[in-house]
């Protein structure tokens, strides 16, 4: 693995000399160029797809008609309510359109609190990503941390038994997790809220909770808990990535100069332990955002995840299908850029396609 | 029991060996069983499991109580600690009693007969989906396998429990509200099902595009044999053992899944209580101090959902030395 990374350096460094740099550039520029398109072709028909199923159950399970006219509508009332909204062009027809409604923030009025769908989804947003944002901190800083200790002290017995713990983690479902940490940290400890959002502060125009001691404290467990198997997975990647790298022929020629045990950890091998991490840790904020649904229900967090429970236990369909083109373009989004950022990152990529 | 019956089978597709050794020895000599033997974990959480399938199955037998006959619950019977008699009705509860007097022993038992039936069944599900459409398409390939794939490509790009969530809506918004209750269970079960289906398929097809450029499969096609012949019977028993493998993972899977919906209130229906809505009943009584309510539902799914994880791993390991 290693020294063939270092033959196809070294043949990049032969051949950008042999062509000149410029047109190599230029050559890479464009295969960046062409791979950046063929991307969000895929993306885009992701989108569409899901945007299709997202269209099928707003068009084919909720009854618009039904909901809007009363008891006593006549059949003209109903005939002239369905050319009104449309309903009986062609499917293509209303799927571009409903396309081109949701562009603009268009899902329909929810059946349950009858508030705009995109108005309601927008104003539990930013709850559900400030709590992403602290559990994607919490998951990659100590993640990361633990992972380079277990890999640092392969045979410690703390090293060991942070090993042990994580695998028992991973296969604890969510919920159960975050009951636990209401009863040890809530009810046993009584140092955090238990539940809810606690105070918020405006900012831009936007309520935060983590700019307030109070809300930053109903955070914390509610975001620990929603990190934890992000955080164990991190720390698994890290330790194999480390422990892959401290095998490498580099660092023990680091070792065999004197370098001191710190340095060659710090400064050598953990550098190279970050493309991976980069990698899995954008892909894995998409499940964050999936996974805050339970979170958000266990700490009744009022965020995207509690509206879309909620949603499905009354059986709300517009906003069911608002949110799953929601997620559906988070993901899609997220994808591509850790996409584009792997191919910037890591060089081999673009040399590898030669 | 898994690894007895695939070895039964093998055992009887070659009669024509004269002097074969029983089944019984030959498990006995199996690597299977001596990887079994040396691993104390797996013994355990292997008898962990036949216990809780046990407790499952014959929860009526076991359960000293009917929590779900209305008729036999008494209010006063609320809130009895674990291990004590309660002061009113001089009735004895193991693991006490919740808010309605129902007896916790007895209805982790039910709950953990839905949990198990729920995730067995949905397991069933996902995997002839799964097996099928992965057999069609590695062996019939074209278009087709493109469909397949790019269902297969943009369901994975969400994560399983999302779809499943999704999917108990929809089927919630098709059937009609006054049967909403009875058909949950098997609501949650297809949807759980549909959520799991990927896995399968895409290795069913990696393994039948191995196979089908194999010599035995090009034999069977120039005798005539009709495709769904080579698929079912040529290709599959040669692909069981990567599909045994998912299916315990996926058991495990399945099994946290539906004790999440439950938990979330869009799963199980409270008249038929899995181990995720006890465990839901119970978190409402944590503040208040009655802590056997929700402690011992959460232990029987942890030692279920461990025991079948733990297993699942080792079965990887063991069938497929070279993954390890």
């Amino acid at each position: 693995m290693d020294s063939q990374n270092h033959a196809s350096i070294s043949t990049l460094v032969k051949k950008t000399y042999q062509s000149g740099a410029l047109a190599s550039d230029f050559r890479l520029a464009c295969k960046m160029f062409a791979f950046i398109i063929r991307r969000l072709g895929q993306a885009l028909l992701v989108l569409m797809a899901v945007g299709f199923v997202s269209f099928a159950m707003f068009k084919f399970m909720g009854d618009p008609v039904e909901n809007m006219l009363g008891q006593e509508a006549t059949a003209a009332d109903r005939a002239e309510l369905e050319e009104r909204l449309g309903l009986n062009d062609p499917i293509v027809v209303q799927y571009v359109r409903y396309f081109q409604r949701a562009l603009t923030g268009d899902f329909g009025v929810s059946y349950r609190v009858g508030l705009p769908v995109g108005e309601v989804i927008l104003e539990r947003l930013p709850a559900t990503l400030e709590l992403a944002f602290l559990s994607g901190v919490i998951a990659i800083s100590l993640g990361f941390i633990l992972g380079v200790y277990t890999a640092i002290r392969r045979d410690g017995y703390l090293a060991n038994f942070i090993m042990t713990a994580s695998l028992i983690g991973v296969s604890l479902p969510t919920f159960l997790i975050g009951v636990f940490l209401i009863w040890l940290f809530a009810v046993k400890l009584g140092w955090l809220p238990s539940f809810g959002r606690g105070e918020t502060r405006s900012l831009f125009g936007v309520d935060l909770a983590i700019l307030t001691w109070n809300g930053f404290k109903s955070m914390i467990l509610p975001a620990v808990t929603l990190g934890l198997y992000q955080m164990t997975l991190i720390m698994r990647l890290v330790r194999a990535e480390m422990l892959e790298v401290l095998r490498t022929d580099y660092i023990r020629f680091a070792k065999a100069r004197g370098l001191s045990q710190r340095s060659v950890n710090f400064g050598h091998a953990m550098k190279n332990t970050l493309v991976p991490v980069i990698t899995v840790t954008g892909l894995q904020f998409g499940s964050i955002v999936a996974f805050a649904i339970i979170t958000e229900s266990v700490f009744q967090w009022p965020g995207v995840g509690l509206l879309f429970i909620n949603a499905v236990s009354f059986v709300d369909i517009p906003v069911m299908s608002a949110y799953l083109l929601l997620v559906a373009v988070i993901f899609v989004t997220v994808n591509l850029i850790v996409d584009m950022l792997y191919y910037a990152i890591d060089p081999r990529l673009s040399v590898r396609s030669n | 029991m898994d690894n007895q019956s695939s070895n039964a089978v093998e055992a009887q597709s070659e009669p024509n060996v004269v002097s074969a050794p029983s089944t019984l020895q030959r498990w006995a000599q199996s690597d299977i069983w001596y990887s079994y033997k040396r691993s104390p974990i797996i013994i355990v959480s292997s008898i962990t499991f036949t216990l809780l399938i046990f407790g499952a199955v014959f929860s009526a037998l076991l359960s000293p109580y009917t929590p779900f006959d209305p008729s036999s619950l008494n209010l006063m019977n609320g809130f009895t600690k674990p291990l004590s008699t309660n002061e009113f009705t001089g009735d004895y509860f193991l693991l006490g009693t919740d808010d309605q007097g129902r007896d916790v022993f007895s209805t982790i038992l039910f709950g953990l007969r839905i949990s198990l039936f729920v995730g067995v069944v949905a397991v069933l599900f996902a995997m002839s989906l799964g097996v099928v459409l992965g057999l069609i398409s590695g062996y019939i390939g074209g278009w087709i396998d493109g469909v397949i794939m790019r269902i297969a490509d943009i369901q994975m790009t969400f994560p399983s429990i999302m779809v499943a969530m999704l999917l108990y809506g929809i089927g919630k918004g098709l059937i009609p509200p006054d049967l909403r209750d009875e058909m949950a269970i098997w609501v949650l079960i297809i949807s759980i099902g549909l959520s799991e289906w990927v896995q399968f398929a895409r290795t069913v097809r990696g393994a039948t595009m191995v196979e089908r450029e194999k010599e035995y499969i090009q034999a069977g096609r120039l005798i005539g044999l009709s495709r769904w012949t080579i698929m079912l019977r040529h290709i599959l028993p040669n692909v069981t053992g990567p599909i045994l493998v998912i299916a315990t993972i996926s058991l495990a899977l399945a099994i946290i899944a539906e004790a999440t919906l439950s938990f979330l209130g869009v799963g199980a229906p409270k008249t038929e209580p899995s181990l995720g809505t006890l465990i839901n009943v119970g978190r409402q009584y944590i503040l208040s101090g009655e802590w056997w309510i929700l402690l011992f539902p959460s232990l029987t799914l942890l030692a279920l959902a461990l025991s079948v994880n733990l297993f699942g791993d080792w079965l990887r390991d063991v069938l497929n030395p070279k993954l390890r």
